[in-house]
């Protein structure tokens, strides 16, 4: 696929595939074209008007772009996790409770639901006490695992996260980290990051990207230890970045 | 030492300035004040007028300038609120647009009295409306509007975009994330620009001048097609056109007390809603 803003071509000739129940990490020094190329996958391009992509990208058989499905469902199906974690201005369940009533899930069933993602997003010991509690209360680290509480609380099968680490310390860091881990066996998961070490922890596939382009893309021991390409080496050794 | 002096004047001109300011604002207040609240009582606010205005309150002025104002907000919050989420929240940024900002720009600085003219040609005459409450709110919430949706805008502009992503991220549509999130979070900045458009609007005269108000009715104004009495409008009266000026001058005073207190209540809200909302962030 090939993504244009106005004239400028900013992803070039992508071709990728996401293999299921894995983790995917994007990386790339900033500017490549990692984080446009997630936000293609969900379309959240469609608010930019100058945003045209050519091209498939496609989920199971199902075409993201297509004009028959509504971009509701699709997002549904592909929850995104951002870089600061943005909690609605309102309390910790009713976080999760809009995605679900927006989609109209039986009202009956919400309550399980919700304490089935929070337990899931590793939140539920922390907060099950203090549900009301308006969500900007919580620490950063905790924001985060319940904006990921509130996409899985939707049951997606991909979920996309634009370096959801970048705004917190190592110990919340880390915590997210094993979230991911266990998450995966549940979710296709794709994620940008910047850190070397955290997509070596975390991914079992790497795509590493170049100026819009997609260098690489393998395993993750092959990108790090047994690079094809000579620029992806000096990449994940830190030579520029 | 020539800059040392430069500075020293720069901080002795920025502060005369202030004060000189502070000095208008205060002198005002104090005269009015002083001469005002002699004749402010219980039954000034509570009665009508007496005795060909020399005597009595002004109840009737007082309702009508509220009625005046509700009707004004009823009119311009909906329209001026949703006029503004189209431009910050649907509108492709387009030369159309610009157009459109630049208009509601150019209409804040119309004469109000040019507004009185207009609403006198469109609501009085040719909608029917006649001389009446009805006519006048209507003007003054075409006189409120621009103002309403500018703060409004600009209230808007302060959602981060990561808020409005986070909704949309879930599958929610674009009016539900307006409704949902951007509106409520936005609130407190749009409820400061209604209630300091509503003190301007319950303060003009010029519009209300040809499209309703009188000098002297003998009721309290129930229905919005009658014709009404008005803080403003009443208190010019007292003090220009009145055949014993003289003696109504205290009553003039009283009236002009309790404009501004009613103006300054709804200044002190706004200011409360702000500061409030300032310390949750």
């Amino acid at each position: 696929m090939n993504l244009f803003f106005g004239k400028k071509q900013v992803l070039k000739n992508i071709n990728i595939d996401f293999p299921r129940n894995q983790v995917t990490s994007l990386i790339g020094p900033s500017g490549c074209g990692k984080s446009t190329l997630l936000r293609s996958f969900n379309r959240m391009h469609d608010l930019s008007p100058d945003a045209k992509i050519d091209g498939s990208l496609k989920i199971d058989d199902l075409d993201i772009y297509s004009k028959e499905n509504s971009v509701t469902t699709l997002r549904k199906k592909i929850g995104m996790v951002f870089q600061k974690p943005n909690p609605l201005p309102k309390s910790i369940y009713e976080n999760l409770s809009y995605g679900l009533n927006i989609h109209r899930f039986p009202k009956n069933e919400i309550p399980d639901l919700i304490e089935k993602a929070l337990k899931e997003s590793y939140l539920w010991d922390e907060v099950k006490d203090e549900l009301k509690k308006p969500a900007v209360k919580l620490s950063g680290g905790q924001q985060q695992r319940l904006c990921i509480a509130r996409t899985v609380v939707l049951r997606p099968e991909v979920i996309l996260m634009d370096e959801p680490c970048s705004a917190l310390d190592p110990i919340s860091t880390n915590k997210i980290e094993e979230l991911i881990l266990s998450l995966k066996q549940n979710y296709t998961i794709v994620i940008v990051t910047h850190n070397m070490q955290q997509a070596q922890r975390i991914s079992d596939k790497v795509a590493f990207m170049y100026l819009g382009q997609l260098i690489e893309h393998d395993n993750c021991e092959n990108i790090f230890k047994h690079p094809a390409k000579d620029l992806t080496r000096n990449y994940v050794n830190g030579h520029f970045g | 030492m020539v800059k040392k002096m430069g500075y020293l004047l720069n901080w002795v001109f920025f502060l005369g300035s202030t004060m000189l300011v502070c000095l208008i604002l205060g002198t005002i207040l104090v005269d009015i004040f002083s001469k005002g609240m002699s004749s402010v009582s219980w039954s000034f606010i509570s009665k009508f007028p007496s005795d060909g205005m020399t005597e009595g309150g002004i109840l009737p002025a007082i309702i009508g300038t509220l009625m005046l104002t509700l009707i004004t907000t009823l009119f311009s919050v909906p329209f001026g609120v949703a006029c503004a989420v189209y431009l910050n929240e649907y509108a492709k940024p387009s030369a159309l647009t610009n157009v459109i900002r630049a208009s509601i720009r150019n209409l804040a600085g119309i004469p109000s009295i040019i507004y009185g003219l207009f609403g006198l040609a469109l609501f009085v005459q040719s909608l029917n409306l006649g001389t009446s409450v009805l006519s006048a709110g209507l003007t003054l919430g075409l006189l409120s509007l621009p103002y309403i949706i500018t703060t409004t805008e600009e209230a808007l502009k302060r959602i981060p975009n990561s808020m409005r992503e986070a909704t949309l991220a879930l599958g929610a549509t674009q009016f539900e994330t307006v409704k949902d999130v951007v509106l409520p979070k936005a609130l407190p900045g749009i409820l400061t620009g209604v209630i300091l458009s509503m003190s301007r609007a319950a303060g003009e005269t010029a519009p209300i001048l040809f499209t309703g108000v009188a000098f002297y009715i003998n009721d309290i104004t129930t229905s919005p097609s009658q014709e009404f009495m008005a803080l403003p409008y009443h208190l010019y009266m007292l003090s220009t056109q009145h055949q014993s000026i003289e003696q109504v001058r205290p009553l003039a005073y009283g009236t002009a007390t309790v404009l501004i207190s009613l103006v300054f209540i709804l200044n002190i809200i706004a200011f409360y809603i702000r500061f409030k909302h300032r310390s949750q962030d």
